[in-house]
């Protein structure tokens, strides 16, 4: 490739944070009018070159070439000036203000006076690529796909040369995100670069004209996606040593074990979703799947479920028994654990020992007699779960924050399953988790099954959904679809769902 | 510009040196102090630390003294193990002290071997009663603790001072706001003959040990432990956040108010207004600087007295102001928090913006 047609490069890259290399030596090329991968797993220091690259932070060592012409890129606002544009996963916008507003933060002052020509140039804009936007529609009413293209609009009304998005279709419905890659074609046949990062193999595959592949801080690998199999390019992210998927068998359903009906909860937090009129049923030996972009009732349902909120009628039974004024511990009692969605901080306490976090849930299991603490015995139960999860760490001493996302989630999966529950709820089990991990924690979910127990598996993967669930729905807005088996639910009825579109119920309901 | 940045990782050591430390500079800072009042520094710290415990009435005075600050400090530690800052100890122990007085009054003369633990159980259930107003405030209103046990002090100091003018005055007692003084019958006993120093020194200790079995044992101690690190850890165990704040409140104010009766039935022997020279408050201070163990508010108790017997020595004996007292316990908390900043924190300078380049425009969360 011709050196004017660089746009980005990238050389001998090297950022140190204390305790690890976060960039080792990246060599990176974008070049113009190109839509480049950047892969790998959490923790490969995709987040870390990225932030380099527009700005935020500063290599420790290497250059950066934008346009043939060594840069040094102090502070996010040069990046914008050289045409380095960011959407970020978090979105950074203004809920109480109008998406020209959010836009017009973001340019110099004087681009700004006349808001006319603004809003105007938003609409060409957003029309041009296919995003229609209204540039007076407030922030807080506009869906995530919605929000996004407001970040992205902002960006090219900066005249953005380069877009970085991170993680970008992982708030979006599979529909949000096949309109999302037409607008990238068309920007990237404009002469636009972008620089893609996911872990997404599919949609890397179907989106990107190169790849370059991160493990441990290192480029572990250069390849063009599409010539590749998923696989191949998993092979990349995470080395030889570590099994990339599960076999998973077909599911023996038995006997229900929970029935939800007519389950409603108003919520009195603003930024909270309230639930309603939910209802599933759940039987021994399966896993039955809820898919949906973040904020749409999961963490609600999670909680009720666990017993963190309790409610006032019979609208959840376990066992046939009613379980709603139920606190956590008399659930967890009969029978019902969870895991919920974050980690540190309620998963387990970030500075207590892995022994003392066995506590937390396993209590129970004779760790406790007559209020007194056996330690002996919570040693040698966080022992077993350490042992029987493979969960590296240094010993049972050893405090929870000092683990890896993935072995502390073993650990913490490891601890609900070694207490035999009948009935496991998981939320995100291996979000932000290393791959190896996450195939161990889908071969202890899948082996719970097999044991006879009925898993709820609440997450945003769709491939994950698709590999464990036995049926799978969506949940939008607080209200759960139908569920359907999962080997005939097309991955298009699903995105509906997950936008909030059940009319196919009566159809579903039969299927099921 | 200045920021402070979070070190990677905290000294385990130096979290455990960081009292001493306090301490030290404390007294360096007390030396400078001495030495701008034109007194000489050598002379009035070997007052302050020295003489009032070169013999053993001194002794005994700095155990009198170290008794309610222990017992004070063992409740608060249970509170502040949970998070729940229960600023109110000088309210239960008022409390205490007025309900074992009423108690001791009006038994009156007579005898018997039950008097005083009537007295005392009187007191604890004072100190009980105070702390379980907050605690429903806090449990059922929602309403901040710090407030409320410090706007219960100040209702607490009232009564006091309603009930040694009227209800529980001295009728003969020309008129001075203060109770007759006790029978035997409701006195406590002397831990060493000759001395002042009685068995609250014991109840402290063993109030100590209490809060050490509890935490290192018991599974209340746990959910404590867990609900002050972690509310939200706790909320998903199904620790009853409502429950462990009633139980941290109500030895808070157990122990407390069992302070505040063994200072009225001990040293003083009747009920006045100056009952506590600021115990309640004092303590707050032992169990940071004891770390919230056992041993560590032990040792604070200790030295927190010393500071009270210490203050009053450099009156006698340097004629200096009273404020002494406060100085040195103000320094001492004063040094330890910023010993324990700078053990999880780091300064670091920050060059501004070259010229030339505006401020990032984009709101704030991109910068992250």
């Amino acid at each position: 490739m011709a050196v004017s047609a660089q746009r980005l490069k990238l050389q001998g890259i090297v950022k140190d944070y204390p305790g690890c290399r976060a960039n080792d030596g990246v060599d990176l090329t974008v070049g113009a009018g190109e839509i480049h991968a950047l892969l790998g797993e959490n923790g490969a220091g995709k987040s870390t070159l990225m932030k380099i690259i527009y700005g935020v932070v500063q290599p420790d060592a290497g250059r950066i070439v934008w346009n043939g012409h060594p840069v040094t890129v102090e502070n996010p606002a040069r990046a914008r000036q050289l045409g380095i544009g960011m959407v970020f996963q978090h979105f950074s916008l203004f809920e109480t203000l109008t998406v020209a507003e959010n836009i017009a933060l973001g340019l110099p002052a004087d681009e700004v006076r006349d808001r006319g020509a603004l809003e105007q140039r938003i609409r060409e804009v957003s029309e041009h690529y296919g995003m229609a936007l209204d540039p007076r529609r407030f922030v807080s009413t506009l869906s995530m796909g919605e929000r996004q293209r407001v970040e992205i609009v902002r960006c090219l009304v900066q005249e953005s040369t380069l877009l970085i998005l991170d993680e970008p279709t992982s708030v979006l419905t599979p529909q949000e995100v096949a309109t999302l890659f037409k607008t990238l074609r068309k920007l990237a046949r404009d002469g636009c670069s972008i620089l893609f990062i996911s872990h997404k193999l599919e949609e890397v595959r179907s989106l990107c004209d190169q790849a370059t592949v991160l493990r441990q801080g290192r480029v572990s690998g250069h390849c063009q996606p599409k010539d590749l199999s998923a696989s191949d390019i998993a092979r990349l992210m995470v080395g030889d040593d570590t099994p990339i998927a599960t076999q998973v068998s077909a599911a023996q359903p038995g006997d229900t074990l929970l029935q939800v009906q007519e389950l409603s909860w108003q919520t009195d937090d603003p930024f909270g979703t309230s639930l309603k009129n939910i209802g599933f049923s759940l039987r021994a030996g399966e896993i039955v799947g809820i898919a949906g972009v973040a904020g749409n009732g999961q963490e609600e349902l999670l909680k009720v479920l666990s017993g963190e909120i309790t409610l006032k009628g019979e609208a959840i039974r376990f066992t046939g028994e009613a379980i709603d004024r139920l606190p956590p511990g008399a659930r967890r009692a009969r029978g019902l654990a969870v895991v919920p969605e974050e980690r540190l901080g309620r998963g387990a306490v970030p500075v207590m020992s892995l022994a003392d976090n066995a506590l937390l849930t396993a209590a129970g299991q004779g760790l406790v007699r007559r209020g007194v603490i056996r330690r002996q015995r919570v040693r040698e139960f966080a022992r077993d779960v350490i042992s029987c999860f493979g969960v590296r760490c240094s010993g049972e001493q050893s405090s929870a924050s000092s683990l890896s996302g993935g072995n502390l989630q073993k650990y913490i999966l490891g601890r609900e399953a070694c207490q035999s529950p009948r009935l496991l709820v998981a939320s995100h089990p291996t979000w932000g988790v290393d791959v190896g991990s996450a195939v161990a924690i889908h071969q202890a979910l899948v082996k719970l099954r097999d044991e006879g127990a009925a898993i709820l598996l609440i997450s945003e993967d769709l491939d994950e959904l698709y590999q464990l669930c036995h049926r799978m729905g969506a949940i939008c807005n607080g209200r759960l679809s139908p569920l359907a088996p999962a080997s005939e639910l097309s991955i298009n009825q699903l995105g509906q769902w997950m936008a909030g579109n059940f009319e196919v119920e009566e159809l579903a309901d039969a299927a099921a | 510009m200045l920021q402070l940045e979070r070190r990677p990782e905290a000294s385990t050591t130096l979290r455990w040196l960081s009292p001493l430390l306090a301490l030290a500079l404390t007294v360096a800072t007390g030396f400078l102090l001495f030495l701008g009042m034109g007194k000489d520094p050598i002379q009035a710290l070997t007052f302050f630390f020295i003489t009032p415990i070169s013999d053993l009435t001194g002794l005994a005075e700095l155990g009198l003294k170290t008794a309610p600050l222990l017992l004070c400090a063992a409740g608060l530690t249970v509170c502040f193990r949970a998070r729940i800052w229960n600023i109110g100890a000088e309210g239960h122990f008022l409390i205490g002290a007025v309900a074992a007085s009423a108690v001791a009054v009006s038994v009156g003369e007579a005898g018997g071997f039950l008097v005083l633990p009537a007295v005392l159980l009187a007191g604890i259930a004072g100190g009980m009663a105070w702390a379980a107003i907050a605690a429903f405030l806090k449990t059922h209103l929602n309403c901040n603790e710090i407030l409320t046990t410090i706007m219960l002090n100040y209702i607490a100091l009232n009564l006091l001072l309603y009930a040694v003018h009227g209800p529980l005055k001295d009728p003969y007692g020309f008129g001075f706001p203060q109770s007759v003084m006790f029978a035997d019958a409701a006195l406590l006993p002397a831990l060493i003959n000759g001395t002042r120093l009685h068995i609250g020194l014991a109840f402290g200790l063993l109030a100590a040990v209490a809060v050490w079995v509890l935490f290192a044992r018991s599974f209340i101690g746990y959910q404590l432990n867990v609900v002050g690190e972690d509310h939200r850890a706790a909320a998903f165990a199904g620790f009853s956040a409502r429950r462990l704040t009633w139980f941290a409140l109500l030895v808070g104010g157990a122990t407390a108010g069992l302070a505040g009766a063994a200072e009225v039935t001990g040293p003083i022997g009747q009920l006045v207004p100056q009952v506590s020279p600021g115990y309640g408050y004092t303590a707050i201070i032992v169990v940071f600087l004891g770390r919230m163990h056992a041993l560590g508010i032990i040792a604070a108790s200790a030295l927190l007295a010393l500071t009270f017997i210490g203050g009053e020595m450099l009156q006698i004996a340097m004629n200096m102001p009273k404020a002494v007292t406060a100085m040195f316990q103000g320094m001492l908390l004063f040094y330890l928090l910023t010993c324990d900043a700078f053990i999880h924190y780091r300064i670091r300078f920050r060059r501004p913006l070259p010229a030339g380049l505006s401020q990032p425009a984009a709101p704030a969360g991109q910068e992250l």
